[in-house]
Parts: C-alpha cells; sequence; structure tokens
C-alpha cells in the first residue's frame, strides 16, 4: 500500500547513537582479545604466543565506526513504504534482464577472441561456466523447489568419476560418458530423494549433507575402485566429433588441426572445451526456463511455496520432489565429466562439503531463482579466487554475503520473480 | 576382553565430549526450532581459545595445573559465550520472522565465515600442545593387555556429569530454566506473559557456547591437537548426537552423545578407522528417516 | 432445505479421533448430500476442524467410516493418503489460516490447481517440452478456467499480481476459487468467512450459492458466523466437546435448547434463562 507517510522525526541524537557504537566496539574488543589479539604460532616446532594488539585496536575501532556509521545511515534514510521502498531495490527488468542476458551470452562466444584472452582466461572462463551450470541445477532443486540439499557435490562427484572410471575401463570417449554421467547422477537423485522425502527443511539439509559426505568418504577409501586420495589421472580429452586434439594423431584417425588446416596449438583443445560446456549450459538453461513454465515446474514452485496445500489440491509431493531432485542432480552430473576433462586429474579433495557450500552460496547470492544473478555469483566467486590479494578471503566474504543476504535481501541480490505466464501480457504489475 | 573395557572408557570420554556439545544443538533446537548449523565452530572456537589461554599461561609462569585449568575453563566459556551470544544477534535474531529456509542458510553461511575467519587469524596449519594433564592408572590387566585409564578420562566424565547435573538444576528449578521452558512451549504466549524473550533465547545460545566451550578445552587436552576445521565433524556427529537421543531433550543429548562416542571408538576399534566417520553419517541418515524423533523425544503432530 | 431423496455424497458413520488420551471426536456420523450445503457448527474446541483433517487425510481417524459416493465407486476417505483424496476422490478444501501459494501469481495459483489433468496433457513433462499442441490445447483451457472463476470472484484485474500481495478478503475468494479449480464433487471450507466484514459476508454467500446451483456439487463447511450459516445451509450438524448434540434443518437448530446451552455454556439440567425462553414461546 503506496501511503505517503511522514517520516520518524530524524534521530541524530548523538549520545544515544555513540554509546551504541561503543556498545558494539565492546562487544568486538572481548571477541577480539582471544583469536585476534594473541596468535599461536609454531616456532621452531614448537606453539608459542604473538601479540597482535595492533590488529585487535584496529579492529575494535573499525567495528566502532562501521556501527556509527550504519546507525546514522539508518537515522537519517527516510522511511520507504510500499512501492517506494521496492523501487529503491535495482529491480532488473525483464527488458532489462533479457538485453544483459544476450550481451553476457554475446561475450562469452566471443571470449577465446577478444585481445585480452589468454589460454589462462579461457580457463578461467571455463571454470566459470562449470559453477554456472552446477549453480543452475542445484538451483532446480533449492531455489525452485525450495528443498535445501547440502549435499549436491555428490552429483558433481558421481558424474565426474564415472565418467573418469568408465574411460579407463571400457574406453568410452567423453562424449559417450556424458550422457551416462548425467542419467547415473539422476538415479543417484532419486536414490536420496527417496529416504528424505518426508523430512522438514532443516532435516532435509542435515541428511543430504549426510549423504555428501558418505559419497566422499567412500571415494577417498574405495582405493582398488577409486584409487583413493591418489585420485584418478590421465582423463581423455574430448574430441572434436571424432578428431582428436593431439598434435600427432594416433594412427587410423586425423587430429583436428589437420583436419582445417590449421597449424597445432595446443589452446584449441581449451577454446573447445570451453564451447563445449558453454553450449550445454545454454542447452540447460533453456531446458530449466521450459521446465519452469511446465507443469511440473509450477508444482516445483508451488511445493515451495506451501506442501499442505499441494496435498490438498491434489498434487503428490513424493514425485515433484525426486523430479527436483532428478533433475538437479542430473545437470550436476553433467557438469562433472567437464571437470574432469580440464583437469585430466580428479580426486576426492574437489568434492567436499566446502564445494556444496560454494554452490549453495552462489545459488543463494544470486537469488534463488534467478538465473542471470547465479550467473554473476559464479563470476564474482571465481573472480575473486583469481584475484591476488582477494584469493583467502574469498571464502570468508562469501560467508559474511550469506548471512547478509539472508537478513537484508532474502529473495536475493537480483531477484524479482518472474512468473511463469501472465494473463494480462507485459504490463506494470504489482501494485 | 579387555581390549573391549579399554573401547569403552574411551567411548565415554568420547561421548561425554560429543554430549556437551550436544547440549547446545538441543536447546537451540528447542526453543526456536533451528539447526544452529554454526554451533560445531563455536565448539572449534572454544578449542583454540583454550590453546591460546593454556600458551599465555605458560608465557606468564602459571604452571600449576589445576589452577590453570580452572583458568582455562573460565577464559574458554566466557570467550567462546561472547561468540556464541554475537552469532545469534547477528544471524538468526533478524530472522526470526523470515521464511522457513532462512535462519539456516544463514546458519550456514555463519559456519563458513567463522572457520575461515579462524582459518585466517591462527594460520591453517594443525596447533599441537603439549600435554598438560598426564598420568592415569591401570585399572585391570587382562591376558596381557593393560586397561589403562588417565586421569584426563576421569576429569572429563566427572566434569561432565557435574555440568550436566548443574544443567538440569538451572532448566528445572531456576527462572531462567522455566523461561526458556515456556518459550519452547508457547513463545507467543510466554511474551505475552512478561517473559523477554529475546534475553532467554540469547542466554540459551550463551549457554550452549558455554558447554561447547568446556568441551572444545576437553578436547585440547585430551587430542593435543587442534586445527580450524575440527568443528565440521565435531558438529555433525554431535547432531547426530542430539538428533538420536531425541532433538529437544536435554538428557537425550546427554543419553545420544554417550551413544555416538561408543559407537565411533567400537567401529574404529573393532571394523575399521578410515570408514568410522561413514558410521556417524549412516546413523545420522537412518535416525531421521526411520525415527526422526529420536530415542527420547515426542512426537509432534502437524497443525493443519 | 435438505432434500431426503437428494444422493447421498459423503457418508460419515462413527468417526472418532483420539489424541492419546485426548478424545476430539466421539463417535460422529452425519450425511452430506449432493446440491446442499452442510454445515458444521459449534463452540471453539468442538472438533469441528479436526473433522476435516480426518476427511481430507491431515489425520488418520481412530475408529469410523468415511465414504464418498462418486460415479465411479465408492471411496474410503479414512484409507487414503490425503493427496489422493484431493486427486481422485474429488475433494477439496480450504484452511483456517488462508494457504496460498503467496509469491506465485494469482492467476498461477488457479493453474497449479489444474496440475494433474495438465501434467497428463502434457505426457509428464516430455510432450511439453516439445511443445505438443494437445498441451498447449489443454493449457489453454486451464487458463480459460481460470479466467472464468477470476471473474465469479471479482480478480480479473489482478490476475498477475502475487496472491500474498491480496487484500484479506480477496485471499479467501482465491482459495475458494483454486478449490474450485480442481473439480471437486465436494467442497469443504474451513471458516470462509473469518474476518469478512457484512459486505463481504454477503457476497461469499452468493458465491457459495452459485456454486451449488450451477456445478451441483456438495458443500461442507466449517463456520462461526451464524448469519451466513442461518443464510445458506440446507443442513446443520452441531458438536460439542467432539458429539454431535444436533442436527437438521436451520430452522431447528436455531432453536434447539441442547444447542443453545451448549453455546451459553449452560450446565446440563440448568433451565433456560427466561428470556431466552419467553423468546422460545414456550417451543422445546
Amino acid at each position: 500500500m503506496a501511503l505517503a507517510a511522514l517520516p520518524p522525526p530524524r534521530r541524530l541524537d548523538g549520545g544515544h547513537l555513540i554509546k551504541d557504537a561503543a556498545l558494539a566496539a565492546l562487544v568486538a574488543l572481548v571477541l577480539a582479545i582471544p583469536l585476534v589479539g594473541f596468535q599461536a604460532v609454531e616456532v621452531n616446532a614448537a606453539l608459542t604466543i604473538r601479540t597482535r594488539f595492533d590488529w585487535m585496536a584496529i579492529g575494535v575501532a573499525a567495528v566502532f565506526a562501521g556501527r556509527l556509521l550504519l546507525r546514522v545511515a539508518q537515522a537519517l534514510r527516510p522511511v520507504r513504504t510500499g512501492e517506494a521502498r521496492a523501487r529503491w531495490l535495482p529491480t532488473v527488468d525483464r527488458r532489462r534482464s533479457a538485453l544483459l542476458a544476450w550481451l553476457g551470452i554475446a561475450v562469452a562466444i566471443a571470449l577465446p577472441f577478444l585481445p585480452f584472452s589468454s589460454r589462462y582466461v579461457v580457463d578461467l572462463a571455463t571454470l566459470t561456466a562449470i559453477y554456472v551450470m552446477l549453480g543452475w541445477g542445484l538451483n532446480v532443486v533449492v531455489g525452485l523447489a525450495g528443498l535445501l540439499d547440502l549435499g549436491y557435490v555428490a552429483f558433481y562427484a558421481v558424474g565426474a568419476y564415472s565418467f573418469a572410471l568408465f574411460a579407463q575401463w571400457f574406453h568410452l570417449s567423453f562424449w559417450e560418458c556424458l550422457p551416462i554421467a548425467g542419467l547415473l547422477a539422476a538415479s543417484f537423485g532419486i536414490a536420496l530423494g527417496f529416504p528424505v522425502l518426508r523430512l522438514r527443511g532443516d532435516y532435509l539439509a542435515i541428511v543430504t549433507l549426510g549423504f555428501g559426505e558418505i559419497v566422499r568418504i567412500i571415494l577417498l577409501n574405495w582405493v582398488p575402485v577409486t584409487n583413493g586420495p591418489a585420485g584418478i589421472g590421465d582423463i581423455p580429452r574430448p574430441s572434436f566429433f571424432g578428431l582428436p586434439f593431439a598434435a600427432r594423431a594416433p594412427p587410423g584417425t586425423t587430429s583436428f588441426h589437420d583436419f582445417f588446416h590449421l597449424s597445432f596449438n595446443p589452446d584449441h583443445r581449451v577454446i573447445f572445451l570451453y564451447y563445449a560446456i558453454l553450449a550445454l549450459a545454454l542447452a540447460i538453461n533453456l531446458f530449466t526456463l521450459r521446465l519452469r513454465k511446465l507443469p511440473i515446474g509450477r508444482a516445483w514452485e508451488a511445493l515451495r511455496e506451501d506442501e499442505v496445500a499441494c496435498r490438498a489440491l491434489g498434487i503428490n509431493p513424493t514425485t515433484v520432489k525426486l523430479s527436483a531432485f532428478a533433475i538437479g542432480a542430473m545437470i550436476g552430473g553433467l557438469a562433472g565429466p567437464f571437470f574432469a576433462a580440464k583437469q585430466a586429474f580428479i580426486s576426492p579433495e574437489s568434492f567436499s562439503f566446502m564445494e556444496s557450500a560454494m554452490i549453495l552460496a552462489i545459488v543463494v547470492l544470486g537469488g534463488m531463482g534467478s538465473q542471470l544473478g547465479i550467473v554473476l555469483a559464479a563470476v564474482v566467486l571465481v573472480g575473486l579466487q583469481e584475484l591476488r590479494g582477494f584469493a583467502e578471503f574469498r571464502m570468508l566474504i562469501f560467508g559474511a554475503a550469506m548471512v547478509g543476504i539472508m537478513v537484508w535481501r532474502p529473495r536475493g541480490l537480483l531477484a524479482r520473480r518472474e512468473p511463469s505466464l501472465r494473463l494480462h501480457g507485459e504490463r506494470g504489475s504489482a501494485a | 576382553m579387555g581390549y573391549f573395557v579399554q573401547q569403552l572408557i574411551n567411548g565415554l570420554t568420547l561421548g561425554a565430549i560429543y554430549g556437551l556439545i550436544a547440549i547446545g544443538y538441543t536447546m537451540v533446537y528447542g526453543i526456536i526450532g533451528m539447526i544452529n548449523f554454526a554451533h560445531g565452530e563455536i565448539y572449534m572456537i572454544g578449542a583454540f581459545v583454550a590453546l591460546i589461554t593454556f600458551l599465555v599461561l605458560g608465557m606468564w609462569g602459571v604452571t600449576y595445573v589445576p589452577v590453570a585449568l580452572l583458568i582455562v575453563l573460565l577464559s574458554a566459556m566466557i570467550f567462546t559465550a561472547a561468540y556464541g551470544w554475537t552469532v545469534e544477534r547477528v544471524a538468526y535474531r533478524p530472522l526470526r520472522h523470515s521464511f522457513r529456509l532462512a535462519p539456516l542458510i544463514s546458519a550456514i553461511g555463519m559456519s563458513i565465515f567463522l572457520q575461515n575467519y579462524v582459518q585466517l587469524l591462527q594460520g591453517a596449519r594443525v596447533k599441537a600442545l603439549p600435554p598438560v594433564v598426564q598420568g592415569g592408572f591401570t585399572l585391570l590387566q587382562d591376558s596381557g593387555f593393560t586397561v589403562h585409564v588417565s586421569y584426563l578420562q576421569i576429569f572429563i566424565v566427572l566434569l561432565t556429569t557435574a555440568l550436566m547435573a548443574g544443567f538440569t538444576i538451572v532448566i528445572g528449578a531456576t527462572p531462567l530454566g522455566r523461561a526458556q521452558r515456556a518459550c519452547e512451549q508457547d513463545m507467543t504466549m510466554a511474551a505475552l506473559l512478561g517473559i523477554n524473550v529475546d534475553r532467554t533465547i540469547s542466554a540459551t545460545f550463551v549457554m550452549g557456547a558455554a558447554l561447547a566451550a568446556v568441551a572444545g578445552v576437553m578436547v585440547t587436552l585430551y587430542y593435543g591437537v587442534i586445527d580450524f576445521f575440527i568443528g565440521f565433524l565435531a558438529g555433525v556427529k554431535a547432531f547426530t548426537a542430539a538428533v538420536l537421543g531425541g532433538i529437544g531433550s536435554l538428557p537425550g543429548a546427554m543419553l545420544g552423545g554417550l551413544l555416538i562416542g561408543l559407537i565411533e571408538a567400537m567401529w574404529s576399534a573393532y571394523f575399521s578407522v578410515e570408514y568410522k566417520d561413514v558410521s556417524v553419517f549412516v546413523i545420522l541418515v537412518l535416525v531421521l528417516i526411520f525415527r526422526p524423533t529420536g530415542l527420547l523425544g515426542r512426537p509432534d503432530v502437524e497443525k493443519v | 432445505m435438505s432434500d431426503p431423496a437428494a444422493a447421498r455424497l459423503l457418508e460419515v458413520e462413527h468417526l472418532t479421533m483420539r489424541f492419546g488420551g485426548l478424545v476430539a471426536v466421539d463417535d460422529l456420523s452425519f450425511t452430506a448430500r449432493q446440491r446442499e450445503i452442510t454445515a458444521i457448527i459449534g463452540p471453539n474446541g468442538a472438533g469441528k476442524t479436526t473433522v476435516f483433517n480426518c476427511l481430507t487425510g491431515f489425520y488418520r481417524p481412530s475408529v469410523g467410516r468415511l465414504a464418498l459416493h462418486r460415479p465411479e465407486g465408492e471411496f474410503l476417505l479414512e484409507r487414503m493418503d490425503g493427496f489422493r483424496i484431493a486427486r481422485h476422490a474429488g475433494m477439496a478444501r480450504t484452511f483456517q489460516n488462508v494457504r496460498l501459494f503467496a509469491g506465485m501469481t494469482v492467476l498461477e495459483n488457479l493453474i497449479v490447481a489444474q496440475h494433474n489433468r495438465l501434467m497428463r496433457a502434457s505426457l509428464y513433462t516430455v510432450g511439453g517440452l516439445v511443445g505438443l499442441p494437445a498441451y498447449r490445447r489443454a493449457e489453454a483451457a486451464a487458463v480459460a478456467k481460470a479466467k472464468d472463476w477470476l471473474d465469479r470472484v471479482g480478480l480479473t484485474e489482478r490476475a498477475d499480481h502475487p496472491a500474498g500481495s491480496l487484500p484479506y478478503g480477496a485471499q479467501r475468494r482465491l482459495e475458494i476459487a483454486r478449490a474450485m479449480c480442481t473439480d471437486p464433487a465436494l467442497l469443504c471450507l474451513d471458516e470462509p468467512a473469518a474476518g469478512l466484514n457484512a459486505h463481504e459476508s454477503a457476497e461469499l454467500n452468493a458465491l457459495l450459492r452459485d456454486i451449488r446451483d450451477d456445478h451441483g456439487i456438495g458443500i461442507l463447511l466449517i463456520e462461526h458466523d451464524m448469519g451466513v450459516v442461518m443464510a445458506i445451509s440446507d443442513q446443520i450438524v452441531v458438536l460439542d466437546y467432539g458429539r454431535k448434540i444436533a442436527s437438521g434443518t436451520p430452522a431447528s437448530v436455531r432453536n434447539d435448547p441442547v444447542v443453545i446451552k451448549a453455546y451459553l455454556g449452560a450446565e446440563e439440567d440448568e433451565a433456560l434463562p427466561p428470556e431466552i425462553a419467553r423468546d422460545l414461546g414456550g417451543r422445546a
């Protein structure tokens, strides 16, 4: 309701604000003393204490200043009611987001040929695309169906390991393994889904976390099959529809560069992998966008909104949940082989809970349900890793950002839900 | 036989530690119905504070063990309680009326943040403390196997028992305990009757954190090595314990803790050490699927 | 007016619901008929919503036979899963605290209600993915049906607004429209008039009467608003402490001293207050 409300009298009561900030600083001091003020360091193989009171002072001062600024900003900001508040949030409306999307796709396609591009950049872009796909996959489960899956990395692992192992045992190629990986992961998704169906949000999350860990521990310890912590190497790279990317082709085949009369360039393989995952990611995106407009997609969202009401409408929550798990898992499973092929090596280390948490962070920060937001979040995640100064702080920032988003913008940075169908066509909708 | 008794003793000690952490989970779940995913990290912080306090005391020349222990316990409990309080205020209180998944996601973010916070401040490497409480005695000799009980193990079990007893008294007989139980039943009504719900919830977090801190002290003493990642595993295991015993039930948390400790000890002794964590995860999954109310919990009926 | 010749739609026989030691519903039997509005009333705590929850599969009754008669056969509700009751038996319900899909639009709420039919038409999604014409037709039909209901409850303008943004009365109407989009044989409404003002209640009465007359289904409702109950019910069942204490036409129930005592809370054998006895004019 857009009532024109008078803003409250400005609370720039200096004394009150200072006291508030001082209290916050006091709390920060208590928190900082043991862990910031002191550091346990190893000197000559023995632990000693190093004091860091200067850091402590800086930290406390920062908290004081930050809290003060926050309070002042809150006091100065006029009360925004109803639509005024809504307009303050940067709304990316449909037209603008479509434009951004096309622009992004154009940049992505042109990337390997842009002036600043290099093998390193393309490699990075491939990694980003993998995370984007994982984010879109988890989005089906968390964002659309509202099921908090903390073990999503298990499906990614299934995809990667199934490719590595089948390539090793049955000498199947990348393209032959890819659909198998997807199907296998989807089956895992259904198998995982069955037991967790009746569980409520919190418990579902923990059980999926348990499953993720069980998979990782098995990968780590089932040495005869998975080679344990040593991992699996010598993973074959994808070929260009049968043309391998080798400097010298194995007898009986023509290599890619010979076929197209190019000089051999080791970058070809990297660029091809990038385009392959880009194409698959875009295809998956179209697939999920389409699903959202079909009954199954609406059922996912309805389930997220209110499961009891779904039952009252005759919708079987079991099949809806299973379908969400299966599709989400399939997407994760399809991303796995790309990761394996990119590195030519996989080990259980890459499939820990922290990885699941990162993918969840991408979905949450991007806005659960928003395809574009997830792309941006993935770019930021991968980008921060590469930025020299920020690499160590990456997860710290992400953790804080997850808390921050939930507190301030639970619907994510960009999300404003787009209805799956309209009666009246494209007019400005919400009051 | 001797081997079995030794595992029993080890398992009980481990179980006591898990039980202390589990109480934090179960109390928070009981009062606000959410899983405090960051509780494991609170325990880890407790361990680090304990370690650092020991080192500082060593530096200052306080070496008399009982005094040092007391100071370390107090220090860990106070600082960790502060962390627990802050986490609730920053990450959970603003979300009390938000949608269902919000506090859980926030908790996960908090957990990630705290892990990396400690990792950055104290380094990623494992920290080893020279043994503080040493010595023990032989309980019995059985066909060549000596069953050894250390003073530290006795200390852990006794302290845990004392804390449990104290806790039960607090919950049962003090105004705070009553307020807590009232909030568990019906928060709105409790507020209408004049109970400061915010403060009660904060107190719950603080108490849970303090107990987790004690567990952290014990782990530092018992194992001698800690790193920033111990919170995750211990957290999941302690949560399993809380669920196994019946989430929301205090005696259940303790019982669950003991059971998990025993199971873990027996499993690594008689089956395989590598898969001992899997055994706990499997229990977690089985309990949540087949008996989510646990051993001592009460089933709740879905109200439409 | 209850017509004994009208087809029996729902037969509740000896329904009992026990929660541990507490008996919430005690040996309740009644019949709801086709083309009739049956109201369940009673003081707070009488067990009305419990009855609903037993009928719609949210609780498993301790004892009882709940038979829904459809052309294709008889459905025993006490044995069916919640969602199957809505899907196969054709029973739809609304809730005491409105349960809409708040983040989805008004129109989407009504389309979700037609989920099962649309899923079949989309060949369980596969057909929908390839753009099967049969699915497109089914979706258009679903939208048309939704629009029809939107017109009837006056929400056409707001079809693309989030359901959570509607005012309370509109939300209630939407919930009823959504239930109707499932093409039920029996519509169960849990306090549909709660929180409505006089004007909105009158609109509700008209809507329910139209539903009864145009669609020929049965309506079962729990209600506290006596104005609504007396105005539109063909049959009233009165519960007190889980037991049926009276049933019949509005006129007979209105003047039943047992019912009046239950609401006023008088002792079993106390005489009615003189003012009320005078009003009744000595009618027992």
